[in-house]
């Protein structure tokens, strides 16, 4: 197999807080991303799942050096960026691009659709031609399916995902070769956010993009990735290959959200909750519960779950997962005949 | 059954600099007593101004004709005086984004106790001892400390439960929830999902849901109103819309869920083009320019099938045990009046 474009190692990031009153103040500190580690392939994509405040979108900035990691390495192409001056970075820019979750706040208001798409141009190529901008924006509304007769519109005038499509074509202007979405389909509605999925998926395969694509639904990464990690609380608790991860996940945290996306189907619907279990809310980011972050929450823990902390560890078939028993539980999910 | 909230031929037009856009044509429905009824449709469906018009909470430049009645009250002849005794108290609502529909600067005591002070003339003791056991019934651990708190102190999801807990202390008849869960992870909105099908057994309450996402309410709706650029399309029985859709709209709708209970693994099901600009309505049937199965005579007004169960479709495919109550030649009241 080829070398990965993108290795992550054991990265971490953490903030610093307070609490207390003006006199009792003390500094807390927050660990926002904890030691994670992953590699990435040219045309492979990476599904981040977790729920809010489990550091996907703090580890997506952070591959960027849109925030300082306190630990770890992004090799990007053989080079450390984290080892980068701002300067340097910018440069790198070019090849790591991002397309963010509100596509309606993520574009100036005041600007064209076809100065926002340009603008990444101006700001890396300040020489190049005027009319060659205009031909490469109008090519690249075309790509991402926006008609190039609206590239003198402002945003209001677009829908939440013709937005989106701005967002992408901004993202994608300069050719990048690594692609982070985070939670590009969650602002927009069910029916449009498969139009996005769709086209996410096509421009990957006709450009070759690695690609990170960030959800808190696991229904959403599954038709787009290659394999999937699931984070909880800034650590990864599993990272598995696609179609053995849908079939059966390895670890319970996992499983818990399989179960809480809803189905369309009342009968099913009723069938399934039935059987969902997943309780209460991730604990506080400042009071991490000793041994498995997610014990608390996990119904098939054991003693051991509470004392240690489960190691991410390597499967015979190549799969990751972070839980004592991953071997002994079996999650597998039913999947009803497709029809 | 007797119909709790019956609603008549609802229009909503706003005043723009760039003339009337009507958000909201001839919509008609009843709501039964401990009915839930779930108004489905993307953005600019008009679902959200249809409610908030018989709330009379309207934008300014927005204006509302028909009727709805609230126990043969009509709503909209009401001044708000007397609107203000039926809001909150009879009729309560929830609006989708919990972290902006709470004070930042009031303890969730505050204002939850005002709500009773105000309808139910507790005094404050009451009203927190009400609050409190509010708080417990939408299960936040811990109740009489944690109504001391501010709202930045719970998470989304409790904030969302405050809120469904402001919405029940009246006890209302009707709660009305727009798009509660949809600012919240999967897996607070099944735990929301499942506390509201609860309360909604424990009480008499009638229900009305108002999602994009089809899925959000199989398991608790009734009956379910699709909603196109301002009009019905599709009504029936959840059961009804779910196994036995009609119009291509709502079939596209059902497509467009990404499903994990099926094994397939293909492309995933879009409805293709965007939701259509309220200004520039396409003639003749309003979804034809993204509709699958869109022929010649789609470019006139499509009648709409009933059948004696309530069930509609508005379409010129023929609806499955149903004759047409509106024909096609005959223009809409929306044009009648204009």
């Amino acid at each position: 197999m080829s070398k990965p474009v993108l290795r992550v190692q054991d990265l971490a990031v953490t903030f610093t807080g307070f609490t207390g009153g003006i006199f009792t103040r003390r500094e807390r500190q927050l660990r926002a991303v904890d030691g994670i580690s992953f590699d990435l392939h040219a045309g492979e994509t990476l599904g981040v799942v977790g729920e809010s405040g489990s550091g996907k979108s703090t580890l997506a900035r952070a591959i960027l050096g849109l925030v300082k990691p306190g630990r770890g390495r992004v090799m990007w192409r053989g080079e450390d960026l984290t080892a980068l001056d701002e300067e340097e970075l910018r440069q790198k820019r070019k090849e790591l691009q991002i397309v963010f979750q509100d596509p309606i706040a993520s574009l100036n208001p005041r600007m064209t659709a076809g100065d926002i798409i340009a603008e990444p141009l101006w700001t890396f190529y300040p020489n190049m031609a005027r009319l060659q901008v205009e031909e490469r924006t109008r090519g690249m509304m075309k790509v991402v399916g926006l008609l190039p007769n609206q590239i003198n519109r402002y945003p209001h005038e677009f829908s939440g995902g013709q937005c989106q499509r701005i967002g992408i074509a901004r993202s994608l202007v300069l050719n990048p070769k690594l692609l982070v979405c985070d939670e590009p389909v969650s602002a927009l509605d069910v029916s449009i956010q498969a139009q996005i999925i769709n086209l996410l998926k096509d421009l990957q395969k006709k450009l070759g993009l690695a690609l990170i694509f960030i959800a808190h639904d696991l229904s959403v990464v599954r038709h787009i990735s290659d394999r999937v990690m699931v984070m909880y609380m800034g650590q990864a608790m599993e990272v598995s290959e696609k179609q053995r991860l849908y079939k059966r996940p390895l670890h319970p945290y996992t499983n818990a959200l399989m179960k809480s996306v809803p189905i369309p189907d009342p009968k099913l619907a009723a069938e399934a909750r039935q059987a969902s279990w997943l309780t209460g809310d991730m604990p506080s980011p400042y009071q991490r519960p000793k041994g498995c972050i997610f014990h608390d929450r996990c119904p098939f823990r054991v003693k051991r779950c509470e004392a240690d902390v489960p190691a991410l560890r390597r499967m015979e078939n190549g799969d990751w997962v972070a839980c004592h028993r991953a071997e002994e539980l079996d999650l597998s999910i039913q999947v009803a005949a497709s029809c | 059954m007797a119909a709790l909230l019956k609603v008549k031929n609802l229009e909503v037009a706003f005043d723009t600099p760039d003339g009337e856009v009507k958000a909201v044509n001839g919509m008609a429905f009843e709501l039964a007593e401990g009915e839930t009824l779930a108004i489905v449709g993307e953005s600019g469906a008009g679902k959200s101004q249809m409610v908030l018009a018989f709330m009379g909470l309207l934008a300014e430049n927005g204006h509302v004709t028909g009727e709805a009645l609230f126990r043969d009250r009509d709503l909209l002849k009401m001044k708000p005086r007397e609107l203000n005794e039926i809001r909150g108290k009879h009729i309560a609502m929830i609006f989708q984004d919990p972290m902006t529909s709470l004070n930042p600067f009031l303890t969730i005591e505050k204002q939850m106790a005002e709500v009773v002070m105000h309808h139910q003339g507790l005094r404050r003791d009451e009203a927190r001892e009400h609050a409190v056991e509010m708080l417990r019934a939408v299960r936040i651990p811990d109740p009489e400390e944690r109504i001391k708190q501010y709202p930045h102190e719970y998470s989304g999801g409790m904030r969302q439960r405050v809120m469904i807990a402001i919405g029940l202390l009246c006890e209302p008849e009707i709660l009305i929830a727009d798009e509660p869960s949809t600012a919240l992870d999967v897996t607070v909105q099944a735990q929301i999902t499942e506390l509201v099908s609860e309360l909604r057994k424990q009480t008499r309450m009638s229900l009305i849901l108002i999602t994009h996402d089809l899925a959000a309410v199989a398991e608790i709706a009734d009956r379910i109103i699709v909603m196109y650029a301002g009009e019905a399309v599709e009504t029936g029985s959840v059961d009804d819309i779910f196994y036995r859709p009609q119009h291509p709209y709502t079939r596209g709708l059902l497509a467009s869920v990404p499903r994990l209970d099926r094994a397939s693994d293909d492309e995933l099901q879009a409805i293709p083009g965007n939701p259509p600009n309220l200004q520039d309505l396409p003639e003749g049937c309003r979804f034809r320019d993204r509709c699958t199965e869109a022929m010649d005579q789609c470019v006139n007004r499509p009648p709409v099938w009933g059948a004696e169960d309530g069930r509609t479709s508005r379409c010129f495919l023929p609806m499955e045990g149903g004759e047409i109550v509106v024909e096609t030649v005959e223009p809409v009241a929306a044009e009648e009046a204009g």
